[in-house]
């Protein structure tokens, strides 16, 4: 190989002179910068320089990398479009239909390299048994936050949630005003959950709002089994997996699911409801998580400034799920009324699971579900 | 395998030695087949196997296979050998009497054409399409229901059995009759029109010629075609889930369930143990199959 002239030489010196000078002058800028290594244990932006400089620094990884979010689910589309459009970022968004296991997975596999993801939006079990996979931050707006709804260093903070309902097309089915309504004759065939109660998040929540609508507790899942397989023997309940599709074409006109998703079938079925029983109103929320091998620390931490900020709690709502921020942002004005006003009534006093009440509740589940409903 | 493989390889072939012991090199062409199946068979089949002792902190146990005792566990591999076995014995006397009735017509004909094509398509139709063609076409809410229905044709008076082992054997044979088509139309191509005329002249009948010409010839083809057809229900997984997900009747959606659970029933090492348990009852029906298969071909 041979090599270019001396002046050539000398134009490549002088291009890489600058280019080394430009990076120095951007890290020079003193207390209003981020590097990568502060970026990846920052645990607030101010701890990464400020919110303009973890800007800046998220603006230079260019690339988010983000998974399993739907962009039909509590309205990720827009949040996902929103952030591109204002930081000019570029997201990558894997397995969109993929579940919380698979988002940690994820991590466990593909961490370090930079197809790893840099958050994930899990149910609680598979936040609090992979808190390993974390790093702690503190968005801006943390002391909205309850205290019992985020571990105190960050390692997790939900995010959004709803209420366990049943989402019903009136033009198919009677009015729902309770749960043994459900085993008349007129649903036969007609009622569905939202996915496996061994497997999703969603379906077990489904049994547990039976189970306190008939008698049982957060402590106690069997009657919701008890309640299945009486609609099991009753013929109402169908062992399809409920989705958009089999709402639409008529097929699972009852389900089990989250108001917030359920009230979206509304768009599709212009008759659709949804009922929360007032003797059981289940809360779940899911939580954000920053991976500890985030290949883009900053982005990582820019979109969920993002998410927490009042514009990102807005398009949740608008999505018609609650986020975690709303009841502050009612306070303060700044919620979006108009879409506060669109979610499904509840009365009632919302009941939440404990980890170790989820758990007894899978146990129970895993071992009974498929003999009760077969 | 050089030395010891090279003098049976070369006599097989028909090629004397030159100049006593020298390396043949014809083994070199099964090397990408062998490295292959080693990548892509054998190697998973070890991590699976392997990884069916280890617990989810990486410890050692049994526990694995003591848990394939548990009554849902027992009942998937009840229901998913039966789903199998009836989809594999129908798909293949379907599959064999279709395959048949297209060589009797024209080679080139179009008929043959059109359906070796489709079948082509419809054995690779598997999945949450299949399910859902089914759903939105004969499930409760779908069209010919709805029709039937209104003329006063209930054919879910007793249950809807499209979401039961029934609806699972119906939709598993729209992918297991092509398949079948394809694999035993070579071997029917393979019957000469000579052989039957031979019986013929020998004074045989109909009944003569299928019970000792095509039927002895045809028949290890037929069974290889009814253990493909056995392996090929018992793997599915897509189209059963979307089917029925609650009760899970299939050992893969059984896996599927230890593998992917977002509530916390993340098992792997138990995932792992029962596919070990698939890999033994496709070996064991394999082995049947191979035992079976010496005995028909033995006078071949």
């Amino acid at each position: 190989m041979r090599w270019g002239s001396p002046t050539r030489h000398l134009g490549l010196a002088v291009v890489a002179m600058f280019v080394v000078a430009a990076c120095g002058s951007s890290n020079s800028g003193g207390s209003a910068s981020c590097s990568e290594s502060q970026a990846k244990t920052a645990t607030s932006a101010s701890a990464c320089g400020g919110m303009s400089a973890l800007v800046a620094a998220a603006k230079a990884e260019g690339k988010l990398n983000v998974i399993a979010l739907p962009r039909d689910w509590a309205n990720y589309g827009k949040e996902l479009d929103t952030f591109h459009s204002m930081y000019g970022i570029d997201i990558t968004s894997d397995n969109p239909d993929g579940s919380s296991q698979q988002e940690v997975d994820a991590i466990k596999q593909l961490g370090g390299t930079s197809r790893g993801p840099d958050v994930v939006d899990v149910g609680m079990a598979v936040a609090l048994a992979n808190t390993s996979l974390f790093t702690p931050y503190k968005v801006a707006t943390w002391d909205d936050i309850l205290a019992g709804q985020k571990e105190s260093t960050g390692l997790w903070f939900q995010d959004y949630g709803g209420f366990m309902s049943v989402g019903y097309d009136s033009a198919k089915v009677p009015a729902i005003t309770s749960l043994d309504d459900l085993l008349m004759p007129a649903y036969r065939g007609k009622v569905a959950l939202n996915g496996n109660p061994k497997q999703a998040n969603a379906a077990l929540n489904g049994v547990m709002m039976a189970s306190l609508a008939e008698g049982g507790s957060l402590d106690d899942i069997s009657k919701g089994v008890d309640f299945f397989h009486r609609l099991k023997q009753a013929g109402t309940f169908v062992p399809v997996q409920a989705t958009t599709a089999t709402v639409k074409n008529g097929t699972t006109p009852v389900v089990f699911d989250w108001d917030y998703l359920s009230a979206a079938h509304g768009k599709d079925v212009p008759g659709w409801k949804v009922f929360v029983p007032a003797n059981a109103v289940l809360g779940g929320y899911y939580a954000q998580a920053i991976s500890k091998t985030a290949p883009h620390p900053a982005a990582a931490r820019l979109w969920e400034e993002f998410l927490y900020s009042d514009q990102g709690q807005n398009i949740w709502l608008q999505g018609l799920a609650r986020p975690v921020r709303q009841a502050a942002m009612q306070t303060s004005g700044k919620i979006d009324a108009a879409a506060a006003a669109a979610l499904p009534p509840v009365n009632g006093t919302p009941q939440f699971l404990s980890p170790d009440q989820a758990t007894a509740a899978k146990n129970y589940v895993v071992a009974h579900w498929d003999a009760a409903i077969s | 395998m050089t030395t010891a493989g090279s003098p049976a390889v070369a006599t097989n072939v028909g090629r004397p030695i030159l100049g006593g012991r020298r390396f043949s090199l014809d083994w070199v062409g099964v090397v990408p087949f062998l490295g292959y199946a080693a990548l892509f068979l054998i190697l998973p089949s070890a991590i699976v196997a392997l990884g069916a002792f280890f617990d989810a902190n990486n410890a050692f146990t049994l526990d694995n296979f003591a848990h394939l005792s548990r009554s849902y566990i027992v009942k998937s591999t009840i229901d998913t050998t039966f789903v199998s076995a009836v989809t594999a014995v129908l798909g293949a006397a379907l599959g064999a009497l279709l395959a048949y009735a297209i060589v009797t017509g024209s080679p080139t004909g179009l008929l043959r054409r059109m359906v070796v094509s489709a079948s082509g398509v419809l054995a690779q139709f598997g999945g949450v399409t299949l399910a859902f063609a089914f759903i939105a076409s004969i499930g409760p809410a779908g069209f010919v229901y709805l029709f039937a229905q209104s003329h006063g044709i209930d054919y879910y008076g007793h249950g809807i059995w499209l979401f039961d082992i029934p609806g699972l054997n119906l939709v598993y044979l729209y992918f297991q009759i092509p398949l079948m088509v394809l694999v035993f139309l070579p071997a029917l191509d393979g019957i000469k029109p000579q052989w039957r005329e031979a019986t013929e002249s020998l004074g045989g009948n109909t009944w003569h010629y299928w019970r000792h010409v095509a039927g002895p010839l045809l028949f290890p083809a037929f069974l290889g075609g009814l253990l493909l057809l056995f392996a090929n229900s018992f793997s599915a997984y897509a189209t059963a889930n979307a089917l029925i997900n609650q009760g899970q009747p299939m050992l893969s959606q059984q896996i599927a369930g230890a593998l992917s659970s977002e509530v916390g029933a993340y098992e792997p090492g138990f995932a792992k143990a029962i596919a070990v348990e698939m890999i033994v009852i496709v070996t064991l029906v394999t082995v049947l199959y191979t035992l079976l298969q010496q005995r028909t071909a033995r006078w071949l």
